[in-house]
């Protein structure tokens, strides 16, 4: 069975916000509705997202790491937020394990934001419904693109290739070896919600150097250097070998 | 959570509504077998049906306000098998049909005996509409209870006692206002009522305060390190991403001063619990029903209070991811 997921490097990631208003830019323009906004130009803009960077700081001055963390609906295996929906508007598909709401089946109670452990759940303000990240499926089945598109819009806009899509069932695919062999985790682990997107850790890549690594002692070029002299009291090749 | 007055007034006013139904039964049921007198008023149940009716009705609109397309309310229905959101959806109108039929009965005098024509118990076809209707009654006030204690990381709803509380305090309510209802126009029943309406205020008195006493030694499961899964002591949100609020900052955080937050608690102690158990004593004792409905107003008001509370001391583990601008 597939289920299409994320996994996101936070090694990478450098918080640009590239995902963020690219995922706004495609799924306003979609078939499926505006996501609205209110005052975007003026004091206290608001407005329904997929996806936001958040950064935390870890550690204590003067030893700090900048974590930027992009966070959206992770598609869990187990979602909590799926059968609490009385109208059924949310739910997972089986073929490829994206969760999704039927924007013309909800009724805007917001009882699935409560039930995502997440908050990844947005009620978009004007539409009146719950909105959230469809792992762009309205691209990445799209045969009209080349195949190279046919990914989320984060995906594509990410300029440091901190995210990755595909199969987290299929143990060859890009994303299972990034989880495999970079430490790939999931989120709240503690809820058993089994979320299929992944984050890969802050990983510190380091080269042991020894000194003589850095002066090679059998460098040729040093071999040279060290012209040998002629030993004159001993027999040169000349002298002992007959001709 | 934001305490949302929607939904507020629809679990507080349906409360009252089941309360009343359960009293009025337990009144039928006592008089049908002989231990309190048998009423004089043929209108006094059709009339308390009608306005435990009333509350009903009124906590179901309410309800509509909470959603944002009501016009697809229906739709609400179809998911029974796994929500319990959809399970209440489907439970009050049928609670409320029931109530409907139950003081329709009583209206129309039509009371056939259904278990034996030589069975002395009077009114038997009103009284298994009426055990029909507790049942669904208890049914109603479980499907709202585990409407917040079936979410699992609310740790403060994720308890048994969330049930139990919205049965109690439901139930207080109404017997409450029956006392007062019985006080004006069905005297037999005063006593029964009074006395129940106090002991189940004192029996939600102490679920209540147990919920209070657990939900104060909760320990979160959640924490920044398991939400964003850095194994680090020290880590502090610089930026959520945004800057002038979003749903999740709306929704998620009720928003009230620390003062604010302790006093309501202690309002809603006050109010709920002595105050309407000492007018009930006070009004019972000097027959006036002008006090034992102010332990009714007092009692609700007091339970808008407590349901303000209830929402607003849950802490939702998404608030980890909103903690600074
Ligand atoms: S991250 Fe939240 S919204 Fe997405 S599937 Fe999981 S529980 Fe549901
Ligand atoms: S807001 Fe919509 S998707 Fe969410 S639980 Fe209610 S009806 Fe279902």
């Amino acid at each position: 069975m597939t289920q299409l997921a994320l996994v996101i490097d936070l090694n990478v990631c450098v918080g640009c916000h590239a995902c963020v208003t690219s995922c706004k830019q495609w799924n306003t323009s979609g078939p499926a509705g505006y996501m609205s906004d209110d005052n975007p130009y003026d004091k206290d803009p608001t407005g329904t997202f997929f996806n936001r960077v958040q950064s935390f700081e870890v550690g204590e001055y003067p030893h700090t790491e900048t974590v930027h963390f992009p966070k959206s609906c992770l598609h869990c295996e187990d979602p909590p937020c799926v059968p609490v929906c009385p109208t059924g508007a949310s739910y997972k598909r089986p073929q490829d394990g994206i969760v999704l709401v039927d924007y013309d089946k909800c009724i805007g109670c917001k009882y699935c934001s409560w039930a995502c452990p997440y908050g990844v759940r947005e009620v978009d303000e004007h539409l009146k419904v719950m909105k959230k990240c469809t792992l762009c499926v309205d691209r990445i089945y799209d045969t009209a693109l080349p195949e190279a598109e046919r990914k989320p819009a984060c995906v594509m806009a990410c300029p440091t290739s901190a995210r990755l899509f595909g199969d987290v069932h299929d143990p060859d695919s890009e994303v299972s070896v990034a989880i495999r062999e970079n430490g790939g985790y999931q989120l709240m682990p503690e809820w058993g919600t089994k979320p299929a997107n992944h984050y890969l850790p802050r990983r510190k890549t380091r080269i042991q150097i020894h000194d003589d690594e850095l002066l090679r002692a059998d460098n040729p070029l040093k071999k040279e250097g060290r012209k040998p002299r002629v030993v004159i009291d001993e027999h040169t090749l000349d002298d002992v070998t007959s001709w | 959570m934001h305490p949302a007055f929607s939904v507020i007034f629809l679990t507080t006013l349906s409360g009252v509504g089941q309360g009343l139904f359960l009293a009025l039964f337990t009144g039928q049921s006592y008089a049908a077998l002989g231990l309190v007198r048998v009423n004089d008023s043929p209108t006094f149940y059709t009339v308390g049906s009608f306005i435990a009716l009333l509350f009903l009705g009124a906590g179901l609109a309410a309800s509509f306000f909470h959603l944002g397309r009501p016009e697809r309310g229906w739709r609400a229905a179809s998911q029974w098998r796994t929500s319990w959101l959809s399970r209440e959806v489907i439970v009050l109108p049928a609670f409320m049909a029931v109530v409907f039929v139950f003081g329709l009965l009583h209206y129309m005098g039509w009371d056939p005996n259904i278990i034996g024509a030589d069975n002395p118990l009077q009114g038997q076809l009103s009284l298994f509409v009426g055990m029909l209707g507790a049942l669904i009654c208890l049914a109603l006030f479980v499907c709202t209870g585990m409407i917040y204690a079936c979410i699992r990381f609310l740790q403060e709803w994720h308890s048994s006692l969330t049930v139990v509380n919205y049965l109690l305090l439901g139930t207080a309510s109404g017997f409450t206002l029956a006392t007062a209802y019985a006080a004006l126009y069905a005297p037999n029943l005063l006593t029964l009522f009074g006395v129940w309406a106090a002991i189940i205020t004192f029996a939600g008195l102490i679920s209540r305060s147990a919920s209070l006493i657990r939900n104060a030694r909760i320990k979160y499961k959640s924490t920044l390190q398991t939400a964003i899964g850095v194994r680090h002591a020290t880590i502090a949100q610089s930026s959520q991403g945004l800057m002038g609020g979003s749903f999740n900052t709306r929704e998620f955080f009720h928003g009230a001063s620390q003062l604010m937050f302790k006093s309501i608690k202690w309002i809603f102690l006050v109010l709920v619990f002595p105050v309407p158990l000492a007018l009930l004593w006070a009004g019972m004792n000097l027959h006036a029903p002008a006090l034992l409905l102010a332990a009714f107003v007092v009692q609700y008001l007091g339970l808008i209070a407590e349901r303000w509370f209830f929402f607003a001391q849950a802490n939702h583990p998404q608030n980890l991811y909103y903690q600074t601008i």
